[in-house]
């Protein structure tokens, strides 16, 4: 039996509200299946939904969402032989190389989930000012943020863009690779069974760029990365983006190696510092 | 009273032994494997709240101390070494999920072995074991970022001891941070309290850990002494008493050996005059009475505003007296058995030399089982500064009464003991528990609440309370080597 592909969004699999669909074909052109061609109104709704779920999110102790997060890379890892057999057929790996490819996907969740509950240990301090005054920096979640997924990595590439987004406590719509979107709505599966609440992370299939810029210009979306997206098109985004003051990740001048030591900054780039002061004395 | 003893009667509910099986005698867990001791002796577990034999439990001598700690270098040196930071994490996120997978068998056994209420084991040990073990995993492949230099290394082999107040969550203060810093274990449970280490073991086993990265020697003092001075051992962790504490930093001067210790305490509680009483009292009763005062940041001095001393006093023992002593297997139960007949003994040569300094004794209606090891909680009023029961650790369900007037005298009476662990201030002034905190010697400060502990939080003590820090970025640093310049 084939499966239908379909959109992620607040925790359940709609199709796409335009009825449309495209499809989607192996490295050497051949039929794999047809996936939900994503509208502007799939996207507010996904927005609409992200934003219900950051409260929640945001707000659960950073072990618990670390709890979570791992949960997702042992639900993933369970699901290797599928991943691996999408991820060939996407990106017409030989099994072995898509092999390795899926490892390095799990192990990017387990590391991104590792860092919920020591981000604020690294990335925060208290700040010697000079008074009688406590005075204390932490990071806090941006809030929505919207993520264009890179074009030629379907799960690892797809997996290092998300999985900062969440580890710091914010939530996420998610364009997939649009030539390779069927990895990611399985990932849609392994979220929606791991104890990620609906809403937290909501995946959108279809062509980058006609959803992006009402993500882009989207007064509800605090934060847009570009990755997913050429050079040409990501100036009139970043324009967009400016409406509401986004906080903008440029894509890079060509599709990263996402096997390389992520380091803090897609991390640190959907994070906000607090500072708080208070009085000290008798 | 007893109309108010009555309204809090409580059924039985007492907790099945059934759910773990204890083994009639264990071995020594060296290389991945239960092993004999060289010497074939060895020694018996109680539980100290019916004396009954749970288990028979083998005592290392020198040479199987060497043996753990070769089996440990072979480790370090070997699969786990050159072993991915990123799998070491799997391993000890493993550990975490086989914890809390096999929680209730924990509790149960912590319980038996050690006597405090089920109801603690089952709530506070075992899922914050659980949780220091996760947190630590995350660490394994993040250590460029504890501030420790770009690449910073594991120090080697540790030799840890731990005490028999919390027997599973010291050892994993101990070994989680250690096993994501890339080091291996050998580690001495109490001779009172070794029967969780032991089921640990079989997790690591149930983990796939590699032989060696975790081993498990039991036994009393000497076997810690040969552990701490074993020419080997790169790295002592100890947690316990100061003057042991004091026989290590002797022990091992003039070695590499890098050490922490945490050792005593003597913690003031202070509760001042606009603080919420209730909610005060409240955390005096937990701070003082949580595990029978078997903590070694325990409140056992209260401070107390003279303007509100007799309200708390009223307050805090009409709350003793719905305390429920007895059973530690029994859900309802608040304070369960004292540990050891030594440790008894002790609580009662303090108390005694309380009493004898002058101080004044009180206790709720309590009656005390027959078998086993019971102390009632205890308060002293009218306590001096310069009493012994004002000066020294009791470890046990004893809080002394002091008063002050002013938040200075506060803050001299508080620093006033060789040690330094731990401090709690209630009061509603955001500013006076920020003024207060900085003036304290200790190396955590509770406001408004008393005994929190958490895998991210630093702790450790001041002054005789220790050096050193367990959990957060600062307990990472005393299980690595910096690559500063």
């Amino acid at each position: 039996m084939r499966k239908t592909y379909k959109l992620y969004i607040g925790g359940a699999f709609p199709r796409s509200e335009s009825g449309r669909s495209y499809a989607v074909t192996d490295s050497r052109g051949r039929f794999l299946a047809n996936a939900a061609q994503g509208s502007r109104k799939d996207a507010r709704d996904a927005v609409v939904a992200a934003r219900k779920a950051f409260g929640g999110w945001s707000g659960t102790t950073a072990y618990n969402r670390g709890q979570v997060l791992y949960r997702v890379a042992e639900v993933l890892e369970g699901r290797r032989d599928q991943f691996v057999a999408e991820v060939a057929a996407a990106e017409g790996l030989a099994p072995r190389a898509a092999g390795a490819t899926v490892d390095a996907a799990i192990d990017r969740w387990v590391w991104y989930a590792g860092w919920t509950d020591k981000l604020t240990q690294v990335l925060g301090n208290a700040n010697p000012v000079a008074g009688p005054y406590f005075n204390l920096s932490v990071p806090e979640p941006t809030g929505v943020v919207a993520v264009l997924a890179p074009q030629a990595s379907s799960l690892l590439g797809l997996v290092s863009v998300v999985a900062p987004v969440l580890a710091g406590g914010s939530t996420c719509v998610v364009v997939a690779s649009s030539a390779r979107p069927l990895p990611a709505v399985t990932l849609g599966e392994v979220l929606a069974t791991s104890d990620v609440p609906g809403g937290v992370i909501n995946i959108l299939t279809g062509a980058v760029a006609e959803i992006a810029p009402w993500l882009a210009s989207h007064a509800d979306v605090n934060g847009i990365d570009l990755c997913g997206t050429d050079l040409a098109d990501a100036v009139d985004l970043e324009r967009a983006a400016a409406g509401n003051v986004k906080r903008v990740l440029r894509p890079p001048a060509s599709e990263s190696d996402w096997s390389a030591d992520p380091g803090l900054t897609r991390l640190t780039a959907w994070l906000e510092t607090k500072t708080v002061w208070h009085p000290m004395g008798v | 009273m007893t109309s108010e003893r009555r309204a809090f009667a409580y059924a039985p509910a007492p907790e099945s032994r059934a759910l773990v099986d204890i083994k009639p005698s264990y071995g020594l867990f060296v290389g991945g494997e239960f092993v004999d001791p060289a010497d074939g002796t060895s020694f018996k577990t109680i539980s100290p709240s019916s004396e009954e034999v749970l288990a028979e439990v083998a005592e290392a001598g020198p040479a199987d101390v060497d043996r753990a700690v070769r089996a440990a270098r072979r480790a370090f040196t070997g699969p786990w070494g050159r072993m991915r930071a990123a799998e070491r994490a799997k391993y000890v996120f493993r550990l975490a999920r086989l914890i809390q997978e096999r929680a209730r068998e924990l509790a149960v056994l912590e319980t038996l072995d050690n006597g405090k209420p089920i109801r603690e084991s089952r709530d506070v040990d075992v899922p914050t074991a659980a949780a220091h073990f996760f947190y630590h995993a995350g660490w394994a492949d993040k250590l460029a970022y504890a501030g420790l230099g770009p690449d910073p290394k594991p120090i080697g082999v540790a030799g840890q001891v731990i005490p028999w107040n919390f027997p599973l969550l010291m050892l994993s203060w101990k070994i989680a941070p250690a096993l994501a810093a890339g080091n291996t274990v050998v580690l001495k449970p109490a001779e009172t309290t070794p029967l969780t280490a032991l089921l640990f073991a079989e997790l690591c086993q149930q983990a796939d850990l590699p032989p060696g990265v975790v081993n498990i020697v039991t036994g009393a003092g000497a076997t810690g002494q040969a552990l701490v001075e074993h020419p080997d051992v790169d790295k002592v962790a100890f947690t316990g008493s100061t003057d042991v504490g004091k026989a290590i930093a002797r022990a091992i001067a003039g070695t590499d050996k890098r050490v922490t210790l945490e050792l005593g305490g003597k913690a003031a509680n202070i509760v001042f005059d606009d603080a919420p009483i209730d909610q005060a009292v409240e955390g005096i009763v937990n701070g003082i009475f949580f595990n029978q005062g078997h903590v070694c940041c325990a409140g056992s001095r209260l401070l107390v505003q003279e303007s509100v001393y007799d309200e708390v006093l009223d307050s805090l023992r009409r709350r003793l007296g719905t305390l429920r002593l007895g059973d530690p297997m029994d859900k309802n139960t608040d304070i369960g058995a004292i540990n050891s007949l030594a440790q008894l003994q002790r609580i009662r040569e303090l108390t005694d030399a309380g009493e004898a300094d002058g101080a004044e004794r009180w206790s709720p209606p309590c009656e005390l089982p027959e078998q086993g090891f019971w102390f009632p909680p205890t308060v002293f009023t009218g306590v001096g500064q310069s009493s012994r029961i004002a000066q020294e650790e009791i470890f046990g369900p004893v809080l002394s009464v002091l008063t002050f007037r002013t938040p200075d005298e506060a803050v001299a009476k508080a620093n006033n003991t060789p040690y330094g662990l731990s401090a709690g201030v209630w009061t509603e002034k955001g500013s006076r528990i920020l003024w207060m905190a900085s003036k304290l010697r200790a190396g955590v400060v509770w406001a408004n609440t008393f005994n929190r502990f958490d895998p991210t939080s630093p702790f450790g003590g001041y002054k005789e309370s220790g050096f050193g820090r367990e959990g957060g970025r600062q307990g990472m640093a005393a299980y690595l080597r910096s690559t500063d310049a």
